[in-house]
């Protein structure tokens, strides 16, 4: 994929590789994008964090997998969701959580990032969960943090956000089934800036999805998104028709830099999802937003609360899906040894 | 190696053992939880036999194994079902095969992140040697003497039979 938001970041990523994220078994080590993972992995990933959504809805919402391990998240730009959910799906894990607030770290006293990492090194950190406005800014810590440790990405610029990408599709499947082949699946609003729309398409190609639609204004697409596998329409009257599933992205003003948009009014007239639009769907159509939401933007309020809205659910599970990918890389050292009664 | 009686045959003589023994340890209405997979079929078998009131209780208790940074994440981990409360009550604990007790210690681990029971009694289909911990079974269908190599393991649930190897 070739766009300007990853190109201005080649400097970053320099000559560091790319394919650290599996150790040599194979197994999750880092996670980092999932484009070029396989399709059996990711369904693994769905498949463990079934397991914990099944924890997630007990009375005792806790399991001692991951105690004693230590988990810092580094979120460099603000988050709320994501780092919340982090957070609590690290404790339903039992592992100790470092929240380290960078706006009033050393990082603000001049301290470069190498040596804020190698500091967190100093104190036996596990893993890293590091969110970063620099596309690339992940993989660039997996390359120089020392060998035992995890690195998460929880969104790196307009890269790639890979839990998000995998909870969307653990929402999917919760509501649709398995078999992603039979499904239309329409990305509505901003991707040209949205981590979120392109790991959803990296993740839905490869879980063989049927018929995966863009829907948006030129200015608001990457450049040759064509390229990814999926149908591009800039009408969204067309765009949804019959689609199964609806994924409404925030347009994310803080990233546009020059005249993308007339105005939010206009946006809202021509491409939100009004219930008028959505009855253009099938009729039990999924709507979804990776939030946060803004009504009246992307969305009108009755839909976002309407029955069709699982907006809430992605939500919940993203504990599940982060405890699954946190569970695998921590816990890898693994041959096939047989389970001892 | 010594003969395996049919899995049929000892769960028989589980019921009427474990009968015997609540009658003797005067406990009425317990709350039988069997380990998944085999100890959760044994559970179900000996649930029927019994005709106990509370229904049948179920763990996984792949997220509380000690082995877990050896062994890795097992993705197909089945949810626990276990009545809102076991605080004060009697629980019967049912696995297929006792061996090294690792399993008994995770499973009781897990018990008590979710209350106090009262007792907990074990029930195993076949104690074979090899124990690792000091963890014992109250109700015994087989035991047997088997070398550190051998393995055995219940297929089921219909038919239940064990395969050595």
């Amino acid at each position: 994929m070739v766009n300007k938001a990853t190109r201005a970041t080649d400097t970053l990523i320099g000559h560091d590789t790319w394919n650290i994220q599996l150790d040599k078994n194979g197994q999750l080590k880092h996670f980092l994008t999932i484009e070029g993972l396989s399709t059996e992995l990711l369904t693994s990933i769905l498949d463990t964090a079934e397991s914990f959504a099944n924890i997630n809805e007990q009375s005792v919402k806790k399991v001692p997998l991951l105690r004693g391990k230590t988990i810092a998240n580094l979120f460099f730009e603000a988050s709320t969701r994501t780092r919340n959910t982090f957070e609590l799906a690290a404790k339903r894990l039992s592992a100790d959580v470092l929240n380290v607030n960078i706006s009033t770290s050393a990082t603000s006293k001049g301290e470069t990032l190498m040596d804020t990492l190698q500091n967190l090194q100093a104190m036996q950190c596990d893993m890293f969960v590091v969110r970063h406005n620099a596309s690339g800014a992940a993989h660039y810590i997996a390359n120089r943090v020392a060998p035992g440790i995890s690195v998460i990405n929880a969104g790196d610029g307009s890269h790639s956000h890979p839990t998000q990408g995998m909870l969307d599709m653990f929402t999917i499947r919760r509501n649709k089934g398995a078999d992603f082949g039979s499904l239309r699946v329409a990305i509505v609003g901003d991707v040209l800036h949205s981590r979120v729309a392109r790991s959803q398409i990296h993740a839905l190609n490869i879980l063989n999805t049927g018929n995966v639609r863009v829907i948006a204004p030129k200015t608001l697409l990457p450049t040759g998104i064509e390229d990814m596998g999926v149908e591009v329409f800039n009408n969204m009257e067309e765009g949804i028709r019959d689609a199964d599933v609806i994924i409404m992205l925030r347009l994310q003003k803080e990233r546009m830099q020059g005249a993308l948009l007339p105005s939010e009014q206009e946006f809202y007239q021509m491409y939100g999802l009004t219930e008028k639009r959505l009855s253009l769907a099938k009729d039990d159509a999924i709507v979804m937003h990776p939030g946060p939401i803004n009504r009246g933007v992307e969305i009108e309020s009755s839909v976002a609360d309407g029955p069709q809205s699982v907006i809430l659910d992605q939500v919940t599970y993203g504990i599940s899906v982060r405890m699954a990918v946190m569970s695998m890389a921590l816990g890898r050292e693994a041959g096939t040894s047989e389970v001892e009664k | 190696m010594e003969e395996i009686a049919k899995p049929e045959i000892l769960l028989d003589k589980l019921a009427e053992q474990l009968k015997t023994l609540l009658t003797d340890r005067s406990i009425d209405q317990p709350v039988m939880v069997g380990i998944h997979t085999g100890g959760a079929w044994i559970a179900n078998a000996l649930h029927q036999k019994l005709s106990f009131e509370e229904p049948l209780a179920t763990l996984d208790i792949s997220f509380y194994r000690d082995d877990f940074s050896r062994i890795g994440m097992n993705p197909q981990v089945k949810p626990s079902k276990l009545p809102p409360q076991i605080d004060d009550r009697h629980i019967i604990l049912v696995d297929d095969v006792l061996h090294t007790g690792r399993t008994i210690r995770a499973a009781m681990n897990e018990l008590f992140d979710y209350g106090r029971p009262a007792s907990i009694t074990l029930v195993c289909l076949v104690e074979r040697s090899g124990r690792e911990i000091p963890i014992q079974a109250d109700v015994v269908g087989q035991h047997l003497h088997l070398d550190k190599k051998q393995h055995i393991k219940l297929t089921g649930p219909t038919p239940l039979e064990f395969v050595v190897a």
